[in-house]
């Protein structure tokens, strides 16, 4: 029964797209509403070219990391310790409501810095499992946003526009792409459910961020619990076994074809075929989220966090067996980084949540040949401040929200290794250009958020000018209205 | 296969449906929505982004498309005049040659700017309209409405009302017949569904089966019109539009308290309030005269939209963010335009300048209170709404805490006047001893400084009169503040329970408003007043400043071509499943032309002649023919109008997950049909909230109601935005953060897995299982005779009948019979099952289990039906 549905299914895509190319597009809607709730459908026209990438694992650190601190050099703050930063470097910034009309002091980082790898960019100390993979990286220090607050920059990251209502970058690569694998999302969510650097101030999720906006509600994330079900109400009730759940379905198969015959709705063919894939969900679902077939040295390449559910370790580990198996996009949230305070402890202990786990899941692509077709993507929402918020010393620290620049790192999928894109003036406060002069401009290496959305569109083949979606009397694109860039400077 | 054949069989059917009756173009129909997707972005109303000094979105402005101009680089090469499109001329039409030419560095669309090129059938549409002489329409939903004259209909007996009347004469004009009328269960299933949003009991289906009058179907549609459940099921279609939640959205996600304004909805439904005056009240409540508490609570309407934390944001763009959501909420809910465009330009397709955006700005530029929420308070303005006991018991907390505090104040003063008068007597007496130990020992004057507090402190048995009276005084201050404090406890608790509501006010001098650059909030260019988009009929004032109450006056005045097309669109698109114009949100050049546009427009002008009567409105659309038309037809007709945009049959639609919901526990008995009040918090997963929410916001703990509370219908499930819950969202409820006037449809796995595993879906199964057991019971058999063949059959049509409305067929009972035996083997072999699904159930027998266990999943099977989740 399956099997034969699914070639009824295949047949009925190649129909759809002949349907589309054909100059009456008649009938193609009502083939499509049947043929695309299957998993593996994608525009017929894409991709635009040839993808370099076929998936894509995107690492979310929610509260925004200080690029100071982790990645975005600054040797020469020391000697400005504690002195205002100047009114030109600041130049009109506008500020969050925290530090709005207070002091701005310069405040270097207390981490060292050495370089590491073939390269030899300078690597924070509080990352040493990443410095050993940096060669594969591709640093781009000059990412730059509108938002100066946590929940329009997350919005903004994750589905190009500070306005809700917007669908995700996965949501538009599951519309777009379809999956590969008819038994599994295409779009999966995982929320690491631990974070060790801040208890307190941990920053919101929504779940806009994995949603569908404007699309079609089928193409949203689907979230993967830490605890209980992985997927929602995957598991059957106490007292249902699997014999007996199949026995039910063969029930309600018959009687909906029965009902199929009296009533015309092609409707009723594609619930059954979604209840056919729902009941393979319940096996391939624990199937993929069950470790015990790792061997222990991929595990103790993630750290001994791997055993924890809900851990990020366990999530790195669990996004290799997803696009392994051919999920389209793995979105990987990990909370706490928001330093207002206490910075130096905060992010200590986020970074022992996330170093190995980062560079695990690199070496682990590379040495199975994945790491050429995966794109891997990490950053927050924005930058942290040169200057200090709240007390000033080595251990209490703080760093207010910063749009202008931050850091976001790339490997795999296309992307240059060992290399870094843009530049930031002596105080990581500004994009600069090669002159050093201050700059916004593409041109100049400024990376927008769009630009960066982009680009990951392009690695998987796609155009992001004309991958569009009608909606509200606009062709909308995940890049938004303002022309945005694919940076060419850093694809291998 | 036979899909597969069917689909092969089609092909040649398929190509006809969507051509023309007649030969003649309508610019409006046919031509715009060309010119709007593929040119008007360039050649449109945006001045900015305007290229070649040509628009083509107006005949008769002075870059209109007729207009002489010169060319230098027209398509023949040749120098001198052209026109753009000339009037019976296509080959003279600059335009009709850049279309059809090859060269791609003049085509249009340009190659580059992503737009896709004609294809042959549309460019044979645009040479048509170029030979008839391309004439231009004023945009259709900008058009006055007009009064409609009824077609000709051959068979009188096919058209019961006018709706009818319209469908019938546009399915002729395509060949097509309409559909008899659905079987009589079929009807009262669909219509019950529609009006109230839940099933029809086996009852009511027998008794309208029963009912041979030729009125029993009105009197049905009356009985649901006037029944409380109406209101609800309406009102939560108005929910989706105007974005009610339980929390503000963002930040924090803290809860909001606007349970009241939802209550309001639902009476308004109920008591069928004209529908203009459901919109002043809402727009503007605040700003009636002598405004009613029910008033101002519709006014909190206003309150909606998500709203930012204090101390985050800079405060003025939390305001702007604010009034920008207002203004767009006022478009997609009233006007059906999307204005957000015009935020940050003037729009590309619609005339609505930025500065029209800024002038209706400028109505909801004027609240009394700050932008943002103060943390897990409500914000204000709000509105408390004591019951009279509750007022009374306020008040004798008022007069208590009045006297406590009197008396409280009355000892502070005593003490510390007693206080005084023993300081002064201590230090008399203090210094009447140190005159005497002058002459006396010097080492005693040194312990005295010693201990200081020595000498203020009498000695045993020798207390001073003043001292005794502090130390009593003290101890009834003590008495006095406990008390008080008691009292404040008691009045702060009252307070906590007395609802409140968040609320319009207008500040008294009005904020002045400005276009945004840009939509910067901190980009001011130049001042706006309040006023209307030119491109609509001029609103009036009543004073000497216009208001919201103006602008709620303005779209309801029966001149204003939108807001009555857009709201019977609306409510037809409930009940159709698509509105007679696809995209109910947008009415403008992007949105569709309507399929059948003079029934739009005499429904519209039905409606405003009625007084804006809601009721009077649905029940002429079902009690039509056009309702009532049966839905079974073949796979070639589906698949020819998916969406039954011709309404050459009934329409066939699946429930929203409200309804889904709440029909399986209304059939299991399980359903708690309590009405109003605050949210309510069924069962969920586990965690969800906690995963996403900041620890300090008040909707980080998940806690799961208890009693029968967990059983109340799905509208009043809270609603937190970030995390909503998930049972609704999978079935495609949106998150509630902005405007949603047509929900999706789609048809996924994780959909199955809810309808199968979720624990009150299937507690609900077993429920519902139990009471046919029981119900068996009663009917006199013991439990031997309640396992025959024959009240096996009877319970299992029971069963079907409840579930699908329906009673089943020969072969569907033998489905069922043969399911339910099936799983009594599977439940005999694994007893640990079936007793383990059962615990939770009081029952004296393994066999008893079984039994239960097997119906259960028999059950289970049923609500899982596609017909279970589907309108028929």
């Amino acid at each position: 029964m399956n099997d034969e549905l699914f070639e009824q299914y295949r047949w009925l895509q190649n129909r759809r797209r002949f349907l589309n190319r054909s100059a009456v597009g008649l009938g193609a809607a009502v083939l499509g509403s049947l043929a695309a709730q299957r998993a593996t459908a994608s525009l017929p026209e894409l991709p635009h070219f040839r993808p370099r990438a076929s998936r894509v694992i995107f690492l979310f650190m929610g509260g925004a990391p200080s690029q100071i601190d982790l990645y975005d050099y600054k040797p020469g703050l020391e000697e400005k310790y504690k002195q205002p930063l100047p009114e030109d470097i600041r130049d009109g910034q506008r500020v969050t409501a925290m530090t709005d009309g207070k002091e701005k002091l310069i405040q270097p980082s207390i981490f060292k810095f050495t370089q590491q790898g073939k390269c030899g960019r300078y690597m924070s100390e509080l990352l040493p499992h990443l410095s050993t993979v940096v060669d594969d990286l591709c640093f781009i220090k000059s990412m730059r946003t509108e938002a100066i607050n946590h929940d329009e920059g997350k919005t903004q990251f994750c589905t190009g526009s500070q306005v809700q209502g917007k669908p995700s970058l996965g949501a538009w690569l599951s519309y777009g792409l379809g999956s590969l694998n008819k038994n599994l999302p295409d779009f999966i969510v995982l929320n690491s459910a631990f974070w060790s650097g801040d208890q307190q101030n941990v920053q919101a999720l929504y779940s806009r961020l994995w949603g569908t906006g404007f699309l079609p509600s089928k193409y949203q994330g689907v979230a993967f619990q830490s605890a209980g079900d992985p997927v929602l109400f995957l598991s059957n009730p106490t007292g249902v076994s699997r014999t007996s759940r199949s026995k039910m379905l063969d029930l309600v198969t018959q009687l909906n074809h029965k009902h199929a015959a009296e009533i015309g709705d092609p409707e009723i063919q594609t619930t059954i075929a979604q209840q056919e894939m729902a009941f393979r969900m319940q096996s391939s679902v624990p199937e993929l989220t069950d470790l015990s077939e790792e061997p222990e040295s991929i595990k103790s390449l993630y750290g001994p966090e791997v055993e924890k559910s809900g851990s990020f370790a366990r999530n790195c580990l669990l996004a290799r067996r997803m696009v392994e198996r051919g999920v389209r996009f793995v979105q990987v949230f990990h909370r706490g980084w928001d330093h207002h305070s206490a910075l130096p402890a905060k992010l200590r202990g986020q970074c022992k949540d996330v170093d190995q786990p980062w560079a695990a899941l690199i070496q682990d692509l590379k040495q199975r040949g994945m790491l050429e077709d995966t794109l891997v993507v990490c950053s927050g929402e924005f930058g942290r401040t040169v200057y200090c918020q709240g007390k000033q010393n080595e251990t209490e620290y703080g760093r207010d929200h910063h749009p202008r620049c931050f850091t976001a790192w790339l490997a795999g999928g296309g992307i240059k290794g060992g290399i870094e894109h843009g530049k930031t003036d002596e105080y990581s406060y500004n994009i600069v250009d090669a002159d050093g002069q201050r700059t916004t401009r593409f041109e100049d290496d400024a990376v927008h958020i769009n630009d960066l959305n982009a680009t990951i569109l392009h690695q998987l083949g796609i155009d992001h000018r004309r991958f569009t979606f009608p909606y509200q009397g606009l062709d909308q694109r995940l890049t938004g209205v303002e022309e945005a860039h694919v940076v060419q400077k850093i694809l291998a | 296969m036979r899909l597969i054949a069917c689909v092969l069989g089609l092909w040649a059917v398929t190509a006809s449906v969507n051509l023309r009756a007649d030969d003649s173009i309508s610019y409006n129909r046919d031509i715009r929505p060309l010119l709007s997707d593929r040119c008007f972005a360039c050649h449109g109303p945006d001045e900015g982004k305007r290229e070649g000094n040509l628009r083509l979105d107006l005949s008769d402005d002075p870059l209109g498309p007729f207009r002489s101009a010169e060319h230098s680089d027209s398509v023949d090469g040749a120098k001198g005049n052209s026109q753009a499109i000339k009037p019976g001329h296509p080959d003279q039409s600059e335009v009709w040659k850049r279309i059809t030419t090859d060269d791609l560095s003049i085509q249009m669309p340009p190659p580059e700017s992503g737009k896709k090129a004609l294809t042959p059938e549309q460019r044979d549409l645009f040479r048509k309209w170029i030979e008839q002489g391309a004439k231009y329409e004023k945009f259709w939903s900008f058009d006055p409405l007009r009064p409609q004259s009824l077609p000709p209909v051959d068979h009188q007996s096919l058209a019961s009302n006018r709706i009818d009347q319209f469908v019938v004469a546009s399915l002729k004009k395509h060949g097509l017949e309409p559909q008899p009328s659905a079987d009589k269960r079929t009807l009262i299933r669909r219509v019950t569904f529609d009006l109230t949003g839940l099933p029809p009991t086996r009852e009511e289906i027998a008794q309208f089966e029963s009912d041979d009058s030729p009125d029993a179907y009105e009197r049905l549609v009356d009985r649901l019109l006037g029944s409380p459940q109406y209101g609800e099921h309406w009102a939560r279609h108005w929910l989706d539009l105007v974005r009610f939640a339980d929390t503000n959205g963002m930040h924090h996600d803290h809860y909001r308290e606007l349970s009241q304004y939802r209550d309001w909805v639902i009476r308004a439904f109920n008591a069928n309030m004209q529908f203009d005056q459901f919109t002043a009240e809402q727009l503007a409540g605040d700003l009636l005269e002598n405004a009613s508490i029910d008033q101002q609570i519709a006014s909190g309407y206003n309150r909606l939209h998500m709203v930012m934390d204090r101390g985050t944001n800079p405060p003025q763009e939390s305001y702007t963010r604010n009034v920008v959501d207002q203004v767009s909420a006022f478009g997609t809910v009233f006007l059906g335009m999307t204005l957000e465009c015009a935020v940050c330009h003037d729009h590309k397709y619609d005339p609505v300048k930025q500065k029209d955006f800024y002038q209706l700005f400028a109505f909801f530029n004027n609240i009394d209170g700050d932008p943002e929420t103060p943390g897990r308070e409500q914000q204000p303005p709000l509105i408390r709404l004591p019951s009279p006991e509750q007022s009374k018991s306020l008040s004798e907390f008022d007069s208590q805490l009045a006297s406590a505090k009197t008396n409280v104040d009355q000892l502070k003063q005593m003490l510390k006047e007693a206080t005084a008068a023993k300081k002064a007597s201590e230090a008399k007496a203090k210094a009447e001893a140190e005159k005497g130990e002058k002459t006396d020992k010097v080492a005693k004057s040194e312990k005295a400084e010693e201990e200081p507090q020595a000498a203020s402190k009498p000695d045993d048995g020798k207390t001073s009169q003043e001292a005794q009276q502090v130390k009593a005084l003290t101890s009834q201050l003590k008495e006095k503040e406990e008390e008080l404090r008691r009292i404040q406890t008691a009045r702060d608790e009252l307070q906590r329970e007395i609802p409140l509501a968040l609320v319009m006010k207008e500040r008294a001098d009005l904020r002045p408003a400005f276009i945004l650059k840009r939509g910067a909030y901190d980009q001011p260019g130049d001042e706006v007043t309040r006023n209307t988009p030119s491109f609509l009929p001029p609103i009036e004032s009543r004073g000497t400043v216009l208001t919201r109450l103006d602008l709620a006056r303005w779209i309801t005045d029966k001149r204003h071509p939108l807001m009555a097309r857009v709201t019977v669109n609306r409510f037809w698109q409930q009940l159709f499943g698509v509105g007679l114009v696809k995209t109910s949100g947008d009415f403008g050049a992007q949105g569709e032309y309507p399929k059948h546009p003079e029934l739009l427009d005499d429904l519209a002008n039905t409606f405003i002649d009625s007084g804006w009567n809601v009721k009077s409105l649905v029940r002429s659309i079902v009690t039509s023919q056009t309702y009532k038309q049966s839905s079974r037809v073949s796979p070639e007709e589906y698949i020819n109008d998916s969406e039954n945009r011709m309404l050459a049959r009934g329409s066939r639609i699946r429930l929203d997950s409200e309804v889904i919901r709440d029909q399986v526990l209304a059939i299991s008995g399980l359903l708690n049909s309590e009405m109003y009040g605050k949210s309510v918090k069924p069962p969920q997963p586990a965690d969800l909230w906690r995963t996403v929410s900041m620890v300090s916001s008040s909707t980080y703990s998940f806690k799961e109601d208890t009693g029968d509370k967990i059983y109340r219908r799905s509208f009043y499930t809270f609603w937190k935005r970030a995390m909503p819950p998930p049972q609704m969202t999978i079935f495609d409820a949106p998150t509630r953060e902005s405007c949603t006037s047509r929900r999706e449809r789609t048809n996924t796995p994780v959909q199955a897995l809810l309808m199968m595993n979720e624990s009150q879906y299937f507690q609900a199964a077993r429920h519902f299982a139990q009471q046919l057991l029981s119900t068996q019971t009663q009917d006199g058999g013991d439990v031997k005779a309640s396992l025959s063949q024959s009240s096996d059959s009877k319970r299992l049509a029971t069963a079907f009948e409840s579930i699908t409305g329906q009673l089943p067929s020969d072969a569907e009972l033998s489905d069922l019979l043969n399911g339910l035996n099936s799983f009594r083997e599977i439940y005999r072999e694994d007893v640990e099952a079936a007793k383990a699904m059962t615990a939770e159930v009081s029952l004296s027998s393994d066999a008893e289990r079984i039994e239960l266990a097997a119906l259960t999943m028999v059950v289970n099977a049923l609500f899982n039906l596609d017909t279970a989740k589907t309108r028929e």
